[in-house]
């Protein structure tokens, strides 16, 4: 126990996840405004001078760490702690960790006086001075901290060597405080609600998710037991500078103003649940830094460091901005540039080609049965006008749209007239659920909302950000109420006139040309494992993608094709493919009929068809209301492409019946690598069973590897020997660029160099097929080895009354036991053990397959993912049986 | 590795080491003291009964010292797995065979310088109440443990470890319910429920459960003489490495012996809250003479049938270099005979 004596009262550790040693009080002469002259401070801080000592290497640099209010020193301690983990010395460490108390706060002196933001950067920077800090400093800020560490970071460049954020915000003028700040200034609530009563303090606390332990939450409170010791923290409310009157205001302007001229790395993590600094200021942020990492921890809150660890990820940015020079040269040798590196055709060529061509480029099928279609002549017409209407209405290269529209020829036009801008197309599909697509919003922050009428009514609703357009006119009766009520600033038609104005009175746009490398767009993985993840294309590698569905599928200038799977429909202009959008709800791809197909084929003679697994499930459904006509037009196709999850071969054997000239193929991908191998039906049936299903061979440009699964964990060296079961790497040009906003999970997926990890898990066979077993976290690490499920769900699938089997592993990774969830024809009614003569025969199965099961539970219906209601979701189901089999209430899965 | 610096001596095969067995009035006792007896040890087994046995045998208490230094002398090792083990029962009675007892022999043991010291424990030791899933042994905790068993065997194996040293080595085995033919813990008891229609499923009876056929239990209780190298001074939780729903194992015994399987289940709280009441209520008229049976659900026998208990043997076989040589399944075909023979 340390006892640290401080002008008003004495304290005592023990606080969770403090070491006494790192405790520190030193006395520093005050140059601030606010004290006379020949003042001295007592500043009680953290600093892990010891630890750094006892692992007898020199720190790499100092991390100084600025808390907020009402919180103190003892936010930070994970980095305190992490700053000589094994992991950080192993990654260059250590790293010195100083976290002090404001004047006023925490355990430092309660000064009596009313220190603001100009005095609280000073205070800063004479205890800097006082401990004679040397060397580089990562300054590291949160909340009002985060402001006073960037004020120190602005006036220490020469020492600067990087930025931290989190969940701060440097209040810009234009922008409003947050309602929350707002009500915390209330004369009426203020004085209450910040020191005379714990009332800020406990609500601060309370933000955090999960819950914080009730010693935590007694060592926050640690230094603001009493009414006295509190008035630092209404102090601290009360100098946030609401309006330029402000005293504050002008020190804050200046630190905003001036953080753009910081060139030095910069990182912010991000709890996007917090109600005061909440996403808006992050993207501010991002516009003062735009070279930041950025990692939002979907899901936490304001107390980012209590609901997240931040300091893993912490020290390995730090290693990965500041590598050792053994660790330069090492990673110069392991990056490899893609192999093919093609020429680079931008995504605009065909369109710019075919400015006179009166030919057919677009063909939107009407629910009257009638249809609008565009010529490549109009078509690029209205690209330029709309892209110039957009530019009028502030839109410019890099501003983020997110595109709420429909598949047709409206989405094709704004997606072509963006591209032309350099803006970034957000492509967030009804999918994903209201809350995903709310999240992925959210998430991705874009500065204009491009939506049909229902859009709007969302982002209204659940205040998604951005400038709001509307993708159509409103009625004229009620166009005024509309455009208020929504707040629209604009619809496309009125800003495609606007563009054509312009244009016919002789102003001929111009655009400059976006770089290869800028962002394209920003597209969503399907959220069945966790909440959505924006990824984000450059124009280099949309166009990459472009060109490996060209080359794969031969797919030249002139083909025509029926657009019925969204990702690949965006790319039939930049194909010069003439693109029919079939008549559905997109929203449910299992409302395309054999009907509905067949005409949109017909109405371009179509000899390519993109679809989605579900909507051919419903075309060979309703095959009987197709005209002996409209079969002749079917089978007229000579390609068909089903893309978003693998089709089973009966399914597709039923679809080759309706279009018997079609070679049948189904590609495998993800929304970060579409696609990455492909198979067609022939091959199917020649592959037959194995472990897993069999996705076939590279598309063009891609290649396949595998980091071997072993019982210990990964091999992280890549193979292509056969037979080999692992995490599945791909590397190709049109892998996407980054996650969004994701720099753990970007990170992660770049870990090992030169590829990307899918999170799949499979092995390649001697041919050089590749098989998917399913994903990384459905594998099972039992104690005699690593399982993959997918072999013991098809063996036990066989088992007569199983419709549908699932296996998963409950306990601690290394020693999990394997349980059986099956679904049975007919279904029971309420989920529990098996009864025994099913357990004893699938059992048998999965034993024959070489996995012996703890038990084998019977379910009503398995649960399964939003967008395609294929997947079954194993994470859930194992929590679920985890819960069943330890006796515990289980609920539903 | 833990491995000191001792010179080579007697281990595993050598015909001529001596042993001394406690406890062999039970399934497990016996069937250890028989394995060592085929392997060519020589065996001497101390018992509280007289028995019929190939070898030399001591009847009388452990908690008498004469009794104890009569047992260890000339002995090279001991396996200790005298007890009582009883889910009723006053607390004096554990002190006195558990505690006492163990203290005892160890100090007979030492005194008469004897090697290796087996101490036959249990991982009741260790866990106290929740769901066991996948755990490793842990350190045993008499503040904690539940029940005088429990409790007693934790302050009795906390006593046998702290005297491990290069000199006297002392290991710590925990077989995690043992049944087999002829077993009065576990089978007689579901068995002689079931045929009286008093044996519940808790909660369905979906709790995963990991259990030790004897034949494995004794095989592990003499590796870890034999690798007593590796094994002195850790516990190793013992189990077949197979957890099955407990109803399921219910149901397989129940098979076995030719008895119905339970048909009706409670509500596993409903059952943990009665077994309190029902245990209480059935000491008083226990004490009374107005009952000689066990109570019908006691609390703990409620816990047991209602959360996991399921174990990490990764440690365990890699220590003692041991796999179980028969499964669940195989047991219970064999528990099968032994009703049809009887």
């Amino acid at each position: 126990m340390v006892a640290v004596t401080s002008e008003h009262t004495a304290v005592s550790q023990p606080w969770p996840g403090v070491s006494p040693a790192w405790q520190q009080v030193l006395t520093v002469p005050s140059t601030s405004a606010v004290d006379p002259v020949g003042t001295s401070r007592q500043w009680h801080y953290l600093d892990n001078e010891s630890d750094v000592l006892a692992t007898g290497k020199a720190p790499r640099g100092t991390l100084l760490c600025v808390h907020g209010n009402p919180t103190w020193s003892y936010l930070w301690r994970t980095l305190l702690a992490g700053a000589t983990s094994p992991e950080t010395l192993a990654a260059g460490g250590p790293w010195r960790v100083i976290a002090v108390d404001q004047l006023d706060m925490g355990f430092s002196e309660r000064t009596g006086t009313f220190r603001r933001l100009e005095d609280r950067i000073n205070d800063l920077s004479d205890f800097t001075a006082a401990l004679g800090l040397t060397g580089p400093v990562v300054s590291v800020g949160h909340d009002w901290g985060g402001i006073i560490s960037l004020g120190w970071a602005t006036r220490h460049k020469d020492q600067l060597a990087a930025v931290v954020l989190t969940n701060t915000a440097v209040h810009p003028a234009g922008f409003t405080l947050p309602p929350a700040l707002k009500l915390a200034l209330h004369p009426a609530v203020h004085q209450w609600g910040t020191s005379t009563t714990s009332a800020f303090l406990r609500v601060t606390h309370g933000l955090a998710a999960p819950t914080l332990s009730t010693e935590v939450r007694a060592a926050f409170m640690a230094p603001y037991r009493s009414v006295a010791r509190r008035a630092g923290v209404g102090n601290f409310v009360a100098d946030i500078p609401a309006t330029p009157e402000h005293p504050s205001w002008a020190a804050l302007d200046a630190v905003s103003s001036d953080i753009r001229s910081l060139g030095v790395p910069a990182l912010m993590m991000w709890g996007p649940k917090d109600p005061v600094f909440s996403d808006r200021y992050l993207r501010d942020l991002i516009t003062r830094l735009p070279h930041a990492d950025v990692h939002r921890f979907e899901g936490a809150s304001h107390l980012v460091q209590e609901d997240r660890d931040i300091a893993a990820p912490t020290f390995t940015w730090l290693a990965q901005r500041f590598p050792t020079s053994d660790q330069a040269a090492s990673l110069e040798q392991a990056t490899t540039k893609d192999s093919t590196n093609t020429e680079y055709v931008p995504m605009l060529a065909e369109l710019d080609a075919r400015t006179a061509d009166t030919s057919t480029a677009v063909v939107d099928m009407l629910t009257d049965g009638g249809t609008r279609s565009l010529s490549w002549a109009q078509l690029s017409c209205d690209v330029d006008d709309l892209a110039a209407g957009l530019r009028e209405l502030g839109v410019k290269a890099g501003d983020r749209v997110s595109l709420l529209v429909p598949p047709g020829i409206n989405l094709t036009t704004l997606i072509y007239a963006c591209l032309r801008l350099g803006a970034v197309i957000v492509v967030a599909d009804p999918g994903l659920g209201t809350k995903g697509l709310s999240r992925a919003i959210k998430g991705a922050g874009p500065d204009f909302l491009i939506g049909i009428e229902r859009a709007l009514a969302g982002a209204r609703l659940y205040n998604w950000p951005g400038i709001r357009i509307a993708a159509e006119d409103f009625p004229p009766a009620t166009a005024t109420a509309k455009k208020a009520l929504f707040k629209v600033a604009g619809t496309v038609p009125q800003l495609l006139a606007n563009g054509r104005v312009t244009r016919l009175a002789g102003y001929a746009s111009t655009f400059s040309t976006p770089a290869p490398d800028a962002d394209a767009a920003v597209l969503f993985t399907s959220g069945s494992t966790g909440p959505a993840k924006g990824v984000v294309y450059t124009h280099r590698r949309l166009a990459a993608m472009r060109d490996t569905l060209k080359a794969t599928y031969r797919l030249e200038a002139g083909t025509s094709l029926v657009a019925g799977f969204a990702p690949f429909a965006l790319l039939g202009p930049a194909l010069g493919a003439t693109t029919v959008t079939p008549d559905m709800d997109v929203t449910a791809p299992r409302t395309l009929t054999a009907k509905a197909l067949a005409e949109a084929a017909a109405a371009i003679d179509a000899t390519v068809v993109f679809a989605s697994p579900a909507a051919l499930v419903n075309v060979v459904a309703t095959a009987a209301e197709l005209t002996p006509a409209l079969r002749k037009v079917l089978a007229g196709v000579e390609l068909l492409l089903s893309a978003g999850a693998p089709l089973g071969q009966r399914l597709l054997t039923q679809v080759q019946e309706l279009t018997t000239n079609a070679a049948l193929h189904t590609p495998y991908g993800m929304t970060e690598a579409l696609p990455v191998t492909d198979i067609d039906l022939p091959g199917i049936l020649a592959a037959g069973a194995g472990n897993g299903v069999c996705v076939g061979t590279p598309v063009s440009g891609a290649a396949i590897a595998i980091a071997p699964v072993l019982a210990q964990g990964l091999d992280l060296s890549p193979t292509t020997a056969a037979e080999v079961t692992g995490e599945i790497l791909v590397r190709a040009p049109h892998v996407k660029e980054r996650y969004d906003r994701l720099w753990i999970t970007q990170t992660h997926s770049t870990s090992i160099p030169g590829w990307h990890r899918t999170g799949d898990v499979g092995h390649l066979d001697a041919q050089g097929r590749l098989w998917v077993e399913g994903r990384m976290e459905h594998i099972l690490t039992t104690p005699t080895g690593v399982k993959t499920p997918v072999a013991c769900e098809q063996a036990v699938e066989q088992v007569p009354g199983v419709a549908r089997a699932a296996v998963v592993g409950v306990g601690p990774m290394g020693t999990q036991a394997a349980v059986a969830i099956v679904e049975t024809a007919p279904a029971i009614k309420r989920p529990g053990l098996a009864a025994a003569p099913l357990a004893a025969a699938v059992r048998a199965a999965a034993l024959s397959v070489g996995l012996p099961l703890a038990a084998v539970i019977t379910i009503d219906a398995m649960p399964t993912d939003v967008r395609h209601n294929s997947k079954i979701d194993r994470a859930k189901l194992s929590r679920w049986a985890a819960r069943l089999l330890a006796g515990q209430k289980a609920g539903q899965p | 590795m833990i491995g000191d610096a001792a010179p080579a001596h007697n281990v595993g095969s050598s015909p001529q080491r001596k042993v001394l067995v406690t406890g062999t009035s039970g399934m497990l006792g016996r069937a250890v003291a028989q394995l060592l007896h085929e392997r060519g040890y020589l065996v001497r087994s101390l018992q509280r009964r007289a028995v019929q046995a190939p070898w030399e045998s001591i009847q009388g208490s452990i908690a008498d010292p004469d009794v104890a230094a009569r047992a260890v002398a000339g002995m090279d090792a001991v396996v200790h797995l005298a007890a009582k083990v009883s889910f009723t029962g006053e607390w004096n009675e554990f002190l006195a065979t558990n505690i006492v007892g163990t203290r005892q022999l160890l100090r007979a043991a030492q005194h008469e310088g004897v090697r290796d010291f087996v101490f036959v424990s249990s991982p009741s030791v260790a866990h106290f109440g929740s769901s066991i899933v996948g755990a490793t042994a842990g350190a045993a905790n008499p503040a904690l443990a539940r029940g005088h068993y429990a409790r007693s065997k934790a302050a009795a194996e906390e006593i046998a470890l702290a005297q491990n040293s290069p000199a006297f080595r002392v290991t710590a085995i925990r077989p995690h319910v043992v049944w087999g033919p002829g077993d009065t813990q576990l089978v007689e008891r579901v068995v002689e429920r079931a045929r009286t229609g008093r044996l519940p499923l808790l909660d369905g009876g979906r709790a995963l459960i990991d259990t030790t056929y004897v034949d494995n239990a004794a095989e592990a209780i003499v590796r870890g003489l034999e690798r007593m190298d590796q094994a002195h001074g850790q516990a190793l939780v013992v189990t077949n490495g197979e957890p099955r729903p407990v109803g399921e194992l219910i149901a397989g015994i129940c098979a076995a012996a030719g008895v119905p399987a339970p048909g009706y289940s409670i509500p596993g709280w409903l059952a943990r809250g009665a077994g309190s009441v029902i245990e209480k209520a059935w000491t008083v008229a226990g004490a009374r003479g107005w009952v000689h049976d066990e109570p019908p659900m006691t609390r703990f026998l409620a816990e047991q049938l209602s959360t996991a208990h399921w174990f990490d043997q990764r440690n365990t076989q890699a220590v003692l270099d041991w796999t179980p040589a028969v499964s669940l399944d195989e047991g219970l075909s064999r528990l099968a005979e032994h009703y049809r023979a009887l």
